[in-house]
């Protein structure tokens, strides 16, 4: 069942920002920066030590006795400290920018003295910025950032500053696709930066709508709409404004999520008679049946494209299940501490699984360790946790009832900021990758 | 020797240790191992609520599970194409029937017989179809509530089929939470917000 909807939606635009580097004092060092190698210097040698005790702690321990491989996590790994950072110069919406996406990614804002980094730089006219190690009494960048808006330029100043101190994947150009939703019950999907600001409105149905998933890499959504009087699954491409279902069979469609190469899409379908795991290619065709349990929702992806991770009822208990995506035994995974399982989402890394736990009226996002040997950890109330590429920032929604916000957490540190918001009760956020 | 062989083992690892960690006075953050989570954090994050205390080490791996009877699927009937534009929608007629469920259940219970008998009742008129609407309360998460609302909806199908109802004649519809009838937040709210909604379907003639 295929249609095809034109829409009258502008196709999305970007600026696009330019940042020159200065080399200033250490100008091997600041080479270095910019080809991207790892930071030495006293961060990662401390740190190193510190793996190193902690190998032999558990090597010691372990003597004599037969394990299998341990992989070093715990609750401890969620109770970090942030990185202590000053922030010099800066005012206004550069000065807001780099402290929402700074602090959600696990740095804190202290005076220059108790600071591990400064950053120094104006925003008059154009976004400048210097990153210096303190201990290493050495600048890191030095750079000038022109183009967009100057809310895209400190985004780019800040993806460079957490590129330069820790290494991982930026997510200051990064999107959000989420619902909004009225008191009556119907709604509109948005996408915005992901802090919530420059939200664009993606359909304009009146109707309620779920779910939106990101295609990855790609301007292009699939979510549930129920524009036609029942809940059908839409695959929308935001560039061209044009979209059309992929699954709209009698009964539910909902819950789609995209594999990590795009080619396929998982999906909850109650057409056998009860809802269960699908699976289709990126157009709908080749559909495939992938579970027979009595209450499956909420189908995830691994980051390897092998397992879907979905919500189940295993022996009368709620939990979280995975199966291989190419078909085979469902498995439970262990979530004991954190009850009523659901709406998985697997980091990008593959060491996490993002979940909501639900226990009266109280909703808690959690984290599971992907491998098991770990009991899952609270990290902060609300629901529908979807992980940025950064595997460690999650984005998910929290509040009243009918008035839900979106908020950003960085679960290593547990640091969160609410997103700027949209009208109406803003859920079900999928961050784009 | 006795005394340096059990000196020696014991002291070696631990200049090792010493060694390796080094006497350097450094700021950066160190994870401590099996710290259990704090229930209150610092600075501005809000505090989480009281968690339960954390479990030893499981084995890494848990067996797959094989699913036993109690588990599977019992949809038996696959869902019917009916064009609701095709229908016209009486809301009324079957109003005073609606069934409800207990939190977290699609199970239709014993005492909402007599609202089923009176909706296989209305059905006899052979042109008539029905569409079920599911719904829960707000204590759930949107999608698995969308999928326990039409756990509930399909439930009720499988329950007129046993009063002789043909399943092709029933479309199933979930609205999840979306459409409480009582927008309070306390358990009267939410029970009345349990339920599945019988809608009479009557065929459009075609000068509809």
């Amino acid at each position: 069942m295929k249609s095809t909807i034109e829409t009258n939606l502008r196709p999305i635009q970007y600026g696009r920002v330019h940042s020159r580097t200065k080399c200033a004092a250490g100008q091997f060092r600041c080479a270095l920066q910019i080809l991207g190698a790892p930071l030495a210097g006293p961060v990662s040698r401390a740190l190193g030590r510190g793996l190193l005790a902690i190998l032999l702690a558990i090597s010691i321990l372990n003597v004599g006795r037969a394990q299998p491989a341990i992989t070093i996590v715990s609750t401890g790994d969620f109770a970090q400290k942030p990185i202590p950072v000053a922030l010099q110069g800066y005012t206004g919406e550069t000065l807001q920018v780099l402290q929402f996406d700074l602090y959600v990614q696990g740095f804190s804002f202290v005076g220059a003295e108790s600071a591990q980094y400064l950053i120094n730089g104006s925003n008059t006219g154009t976004v400048t910025g210097s990153l210096t190690d303190k201990f290493a009494k050495s600048v890191l960048f030095s750079r000038t950032y022109n183009g967009a808006s100057e809310r895209r330029q400190a985004h780019a100043l800040a993806d460079d500053i957490v590129a330069a101190i820790r290494n991982t994947k930026p997510i200051g150009g990064s999107k959000i696709a989420y619902k909004s939703q009225s008191p009556q019950g119907p709604g509109e999907i948005y996408i915005a930066d992901f802090d919530g600001w420059n939200a664009q409105k993606v359909t304009a149905d009146g109707a309620i709508v779920a779910k939106p998933a990101w295609v990855p890499g790609r301007l292009a959504l699939y979510y549930t709409s129920y524009a036609r009087s029942n809940p059908d699954i839409y695959y929308h491409n935001l560039g061209t404004g044009q979209r059309r279902i992929i699954a709209g069979y009698s009964g539910l469609n909902t819950s789609a999520a995209v594999s990590p190469d795009g080619s396929k899409v998982a999906m909850i379908l109650s057409k056998s008679g009860s809802p269960n795991v699908w699976i289709c290619d990126a157009s709908g065709a080749d559909l495939k049946r992938l579970t027979k349990g009595i209450e499956d929702s909420s189908p995830c992806w691994s980051p390897n494209g092998e397992w879907i991770c979905f919500a189940a009822k295993i022996n009368s208990r709620r939990s979280l299940a995975k199966v291989r995506a190419s078909g085979g035994e469902v498995e439970r995974l262990a979530t004991t501490g954190a009850p009523n399982p659901t709406e998985p989402d697997w980091s990008p890394d593959g060491k996490w699984i993002a979940f909501t736990s639900q226990a009266g009226g109280e909703f808690n996002v959690c984290v599971l360790a992907a491998d098991g040997g770990m009991a899952p950890v609270v990290l902060v109330s609300g629901q529908n946790p979807s992980w940025s590429a950064n595997s460690r920032t999650l984005v998910y929604n929290h509040g009243p009832a009918g008035h839900q916000t979106l908020a950003v957490v960085d679960v290593f540190t547990r640091q969160t900021k609410d997103c700027h918001r949209a009208a109406g009760s803003n859920s079900e956020p999928g961050w784009s990758r | 020797m006795k005394l340096h062989s059990i000196v020696l083992p014991l002291t070696l690892p631990l200049v090792l240790l010493l060694a390796a960690t080094g006497c350097h006075k450094s700021n950066i953050p160190v994870t401590k191992l099996n710290k259990p989570a704090p229930t209150g954090t610092a600075d501005n994050t809000p505090a989480t609520p009281p968690i339960s205390p954390a479990q030893p080490i499981a084995p890494p791996t848990t067996p797959p599970v094989a699913t036993p009877v109690p588990d599977q699927n019992p949809g038996h009937f696959a869902t019917s194409d009916i064009n609701l534009d095709n229908y016209t929608q009486d809301r009324s007629a079957l109003a005073a029937y609606t069934v409800h469920f207990k939190f977290d259940s699609a199970v239709v219970e014993t005492s909402e017989q007599a609202n089923l008998s009176s909706v296989a009742q209305a059905l006899s008129d052979a042109n008539l179809k029905l569409l079920i609407e599911g719904h829960c309360d707000e204590r759930g998460t949107e999608e698995y509530n969308r999928s326990l609302g039409e756990r509930r909806a399909l439930a009720l199908r499988e329950a007129l089929a046993k009063l002789n109802i043909d399943p092709m004649r029933v479309k199933t519809l979930s609205f999840g939470k979306d459409k409480p009838v009582d927008p309070g937040h306390d358990e009267a709210a939410w029970a009345k917000n349990r339920r599945g909604e019988f809608v009479l379907l009557h065929p459009k003639t075609p000068a509809q």
